[in-house]
């Protein structure tokens, strides 16, 4: 733990007194919270085994809780594909030398990281079938939102990958007479794609997360058929809503502890070009906030 | 943009707006309050406490926002009888409030944490071996270091928390994302000018926001 070892030294007699004093003390509010929650739950009756019941029998399950996820887990691997596209067309598009693709490009993906994810959500679902006079799949209405956003996203982090990539390795490559479009595809993206793996599994993260946005637009996912239609059935909102929220977690702890398994394999390898300097951020496997949110900051 | 020239479709952009800075002020303000008490459990000596903050990181961080904030109106509101006001915008609002809160309390405190991690171990040994205090040591040595490195971060954070503050539309908020809704359905004929003037305002306000945060961190940053 190297925060220990910036805050304080190791406790001597008095300081384990008094972190003996502390742990009880805290320990003691926590059971009161704990308690005041339980007590809360009681009065209202949501200990009651009907309430709890229905997660118990497999029909909830196969009928709404498992078809919920698949269609979470169904937009967010096509919006994962999509955006990883998304994100190197652009990418490449903003480090180009030309200002004709490049200001445009870097125009498109400063506008998507900046506008709100359900608001991107609502003018494809509800304000696209005006233009085309067509109905708009609830499907498609997520995935491509998820798709302009994280893909925006993304286009900044494979940049900053690109740029993290040594100079003398595009100077070597230029060097032996490979043009510009074979020093971005042989040399530069896969080193950084390689250095910025780890940031994109965690970015998978916000999109599973983000998925639930779909609810809004009553795309069945977890959220809609887990929770609304559960709760809609058995009126356990509180109930269906901690089981849901397990469920999330569980996804997304597995696809953090994934991206912090790919960051330590590659800088074990030493395969990844020294990047640490500039670009790749602190905590890049962490989750980021999602929903339309996290914007980096590009250095 | 003949819409936006009718003064009742003026008040709805207006207004959805003014809930999101008030959500984002409010939201952001508890965040804070709750992210460094959150940050400063993490780093304790106390396990307790550590497992208590670690507990809320992992929880809330990997939740989407939709579900909390859904479960902030049905469970909290609507089942568990918590309310905060008469008023059902006002309650709407404090319920809006507390599961951006709760759920950025969660990330303000890892990128405290994060910044922490960067001031090098050295420095507080050498804080202490010249005899300076625990107090000394946190709030001469680490804490400036420290407060540098967390400005990038807490920017992304608060443009975050900012874009996120539409999902409290969810729960029957008039913010920007429900106005922009509402006008659309009413306006089909102008729907690409109604999302260019919501999208524009909120790239115009953060996009700027982003850079300034950068430009400030870049100037105040450490260098190593």
């Amino acid at each position: 733990m190297t925060t220990d070892a910036v805050l304080y030294d190791h406790p001597g007699p008095r300081a384990k007194a008094r972190n003996r004093i502390l742990t009880v003390a805290f320990g003691v509010l926590l059971l009161a919270l704990l308690y005041w929650i339980y007590r809360k739950f009681d009065e209202k009756g949501q200990w009651a085994g009907a309430l709890w019941e229905p997660f118990t029998e497999s029909s909830t399950w196969t009928d709404y809780i498992l078809p919920g996820l698949w269609h979470t887990l169904e937009a967010a691997a096509v919006g994962a594909v999509l955006s990883l596209v998304f994100g190197v067309i652009f990418a490449v598009g903003r480090l180009s030398d030309h200002w004709w693709i490049r200001w445009p490009a870097g125009a498109v993906v400063e506008f998507f990281r900046a506008v709100p994810l359900l608001l991107m959500m609502f003018f494809i679902f509800f304000g696209v079938p005006y233009l085309t006079e067509e109905p708009m799949s609830i499907f498609w209405a997520v995935v491509i939102g998820l798709t302009l956003y994280n893909g925006s996203v993304l286009a900044e982090a494979f940049r900053a990958g690109v740029r993290a990539v040594p100079a003398g390795q595009s100077e070597a490559a230029y060097a032996i007479g490979m043009r510009k479009g074979q020093v971005m595809g042989h040399i530069l993206i896969p080193q950084a794609a390689r250095a910025m793996l780890p940031v994109i599994v965690s970015q998978l993260v916000v999109l599973v997360k983000d998925t639930a946005l779909g609810y809004i637009i009553s795309y069945n996912e977890l959220l809609q058929l887990g929770v609304n239609n559960v709760a809609a059935n058995f009126g356990n909102v509180v109930q269906a809503a901690i089981v849901a929220a397990v469920i999330y977690i569980i996804v997304n702890s597995i696809l953090t502890a994934f991206a912090g398994w790919l960051s330590r394999r590659t800088r074990r390898s030493g395969k990844a070009p020294r990047a640490t300097g500039r670009g790749v951020v602190m905590g890049a496997t962490d989750p980021g906030m999602g929903g339309g949110g996290g914007a980096t900051t590009t250095l | 943009m003949d819409v936006f020239s009718d003064p009742l479709n003026r008040e709805v952009y207006l207004t959805g707006f003014l809930w999101i800075l008030k959500l984002t002020l409010a939201g952001g303000v508890g965040a804070l309050v709750l992210g460094v008490l959150l940050a400063a459990m993490r780093v304790s000596p106390v396990p307790v406490l550590r497992a208590f903050g670690t507990a809320w990181v992992n929880i809330f961080r990997n939740t989407p926002l939709t579900l909390i904030i859904f479960f902030c109106y049905f469970g909290l509101f609507s089942t568990l009888g918590v309310s905060f006001s008469d008023d059902i915008d006002l309650n709407n609002f404090w319920l809006g409030v507390t599961g951006l809160s709760v759920y950025t309390a969660a990330f303000v405190c890892e990128a405290i944490r994060s910044g922490i991690n960067t001031v090098p171990a050295g420095q507080a040994e050498a804080a202490r071996a010249i005899g300076m205090t625990f107090r000394q040591t946190l709030t001469m040595i680490i804490l400036p270091q420290a407060g540098r490195a967390v400005i990038a971060p807490l920017g992304s954070i608060i443009i975050a928390l900012c874009k996120n503050a539409t999902i409290v539309g969810t729960i029957g908020l008039m913010e920007s994302s429900n106005a922009m809704k509402e006008l659309i359905n009413a306006n089909g004929d102008a729907v690409v000018p109604i999302f260019l003037v919501f999208a524009g305002t909120f790239a115009i306000v953060l996009i700027p926001t982003g850079y300034a945060f950068g430009w400030l961190a870049n100037r105040l940053a450490v260098k190593r």
